[in-house]
């Protein structure tokens, strides 16, 4: 596989298929590994931070779960593909900087994607499409079996896997859910549902992960706990969260469709106005009217534009893939002549 | 916070447990607990368990755990307190009694209840498969009246579990 094949493919997260898919975007389990006794990237040196790449590649060729994964060394990568990866979600913004000894896998279906050398020696993450642990669950849980047959894993009976973070031992699993809440936004009731979220050990973060803003109304819910219960338990106390919050949201957008009606139309109709006919966009104006259109999408306001296009145009202005598309690096202000432009061709009737 | 042994009811109960004056919190379900301390009371009285409830939250000393230092990778636990992460996996047990309460803190446990490696599954699947084994001879043993040949199994048997509480500890 090639990088630029990507292009051509949606991403598993933003595919609008599985279960609850009007609200949850996708699913994702991280598994996070270490070698036995060979020290944590940060504090390895150089030889012991390529021993570590090339045993895991070498893990990584040998199991049949992942035959179809293509295996890119970072320091190899020029920035726009790097930035590429990061706005497919398939690897953190940590990782794309200094890229000595690390390396990214991927899967053809975007849907298996492995960290070598970020924080931990091994990072790999299972994603789905729409409201679906389990699924992922089931994937992930084999690809750990066989890896560990390969290689040697830090582990302690009673600490369970060993991080580099003592805040993920244990299982070593973060499971994440991306949702879209506009309805909880819009009726400003969505602080009081993240600060219940917080209370139960559980964190927020935006569209891009650690440190990032809630833009677009999406919103990346995580299990903070990842020592003292099994992954079943902590995958069930998410998907215990996540159905209270599916909800809370449906809830809200029933009263706004109900009640405010005229509004939401007007909000839905303005934001697909301007998207039609914006000639310059910023990437940020783009994911807020996205939000709104996808909405409309969903509460059935807007019949004539499918869901999955909405998406993918979430990924496809980020700054990385407008440059893909385009074949060459461009600066801010023609992203967002370009940004427009392809926004306009992918709404046009 | 959920409780050390069963994980699933809320821990109300906090006890110190002295082993070979290693000092370790237990956070437990009432019904734990109680379980817990007729186990314990066999072993000591029972005011000393309870008095572990002053200890708790105590903060480590340290000044003695600053030069902790893990001989595997050479980070110490200075180092540890300043980038906020470990050095290698032996660090764990390197500061191991600074970590335990930290874990506690963080995760509200410091008992893994999940899934292992697959290779150690097998390596425990094997030992515990000795062990019946040892047991049934040694039952035979008895039974036959083969006294010395019982007394041998036995000991056999006592090495075995030590090895693996040992070995448990280090894991
Ligand atoms: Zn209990
Ligand atoms: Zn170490």
């Amino acid at each position: 596989m090639e990088l630029n094949d990507l292009l051509n493919h949606t991403s598993e997260w933003l595919k609008g298929t599985g279960p609850n898919s009007d609200i949850v975007f996708s699913s994702r389990l991280r598994f996070a590994r270490n070698l036995d006794k060979i020290p944590f990237p940060h504090w390895a040196n150089k030889d012991q931070a390529e021993e570590v790449l090339v045993a895991i590649e070498q893990a990584i060729k040998k199991i049949d779960a992942l035959k179809r994964v293509t295996i890119f060394r970072l320091a190899e990568m020029d920035s726009v593909d790097k930035q590429f990866l990061v706005e497919r979600h398939l690897m953190s913004l940590d990782h794309a900087q200094k890229t000595n000894h690390k390396a990214v896998a991927i899967d053809d279906d975007e849907m298996i994607a492995i960290m070598i050398n970020e924080e931990d020696h091994i990072r790999f993450q299972v994603m789905q499409s729409g409201f679906n642990l389990y699924e992922a669950w089931e994937i992930i849980n084999k690809i750990d079996d066989s890896l560990s047959k390969e290689l040697s894993f830090a582990f302690a009976s009673d600490w369970g896997y060993l991080t580099a973070c003592p805040t993920n031992a244990g299982t070593g699993m973060r499971g994440s859910v991306m949702l879209h809440l506009p309805a909880l936004v819009m009726t400003r009731q969505i602080d009081r549902v993240l600060a219940a979220i917080a209370k139960l050990s559980f964190t927020t973060r935006g569209l891009y992960g650690e440190g990032t803003q809630a833009t677009g109304n999406c919103f990346q819910i995580s299990n903070q706990v990842s020592l003292g219960h099994s992954e079943d338990e902590i995958i069930g106390n998410i998907n215990g969260i996540i159905r209270q919050i599916i909800d809370q949201e449906n809830q809200a957008r029933e009263i706004m469709v109900s009640k405010n009606r005229e509004v939401l139309e007007d909000r839905v109709n303005r934001s697909l106005g301007i998207l039609k006919s914006a000639r310059i966009i910023s990437s940020q104006e783009t994911i807020e009217l996205l939000s709104m259109v996808r909405l409309g999408c969903d509460t059935g306001l807007i019949k004539d534009i499918d869901r999955r296009r909405v998406n993918e145009l979430f990924i496809t202005t980020q700054p990385a893939h407008l440059q893909k598309i385009e074949n060459k690096k461009l600066s801010s202000q023609e992203r967002d002549v370009k940004r427009a432009e392809l926004i306009r061709s992918k709404l046009k009737l | 916070m959920f409780c050390d042994i069963c994980g699933k009811n809320a821990a109300t109960v906090h006890l110190t447990e002295i082993i070979d004056s290693q000092m370790n919190e237990l956070h437990l379900c009432e019904g734990c607990a109680r379980k817990k301390s007729e186990e314990m009371e066999q072993q000591f009285g029972l005011s000393d368990l309870l008095a572990g409830m002053a200890e708790f939250g105590k903060p480590v000393k340290e000044k003695e755990a600053v030069h902790a230092k893990c001989a595997n990778c050479g980070l110490t636990y200075a180092d540890f307190k300043k980038v906020g992460r470990l050095g290698c996996g032996e660090c764990y047990n390197a500061f191991r009694k600074y970590l335990g309460p930290l874990l506690k803190r963080i995760h509200g446990s410091s008992q893994h209840v999940g899934k292992s490696p697959v290779k150690l599954v097998k390596i425990a699947k094997k030992k515990a498969g000795d062990l019946q084994d040892l047991r049934t001879k040694l039952q035979l043993a008895i039974e036959s009246e083969a006294f010395e040949e019982a007394a041998k199994i036995r000991d056999q048997i006592k090495e075995l579990e030590q090895k693996e509480e040992n070995e448990g500890k280090v894991q």
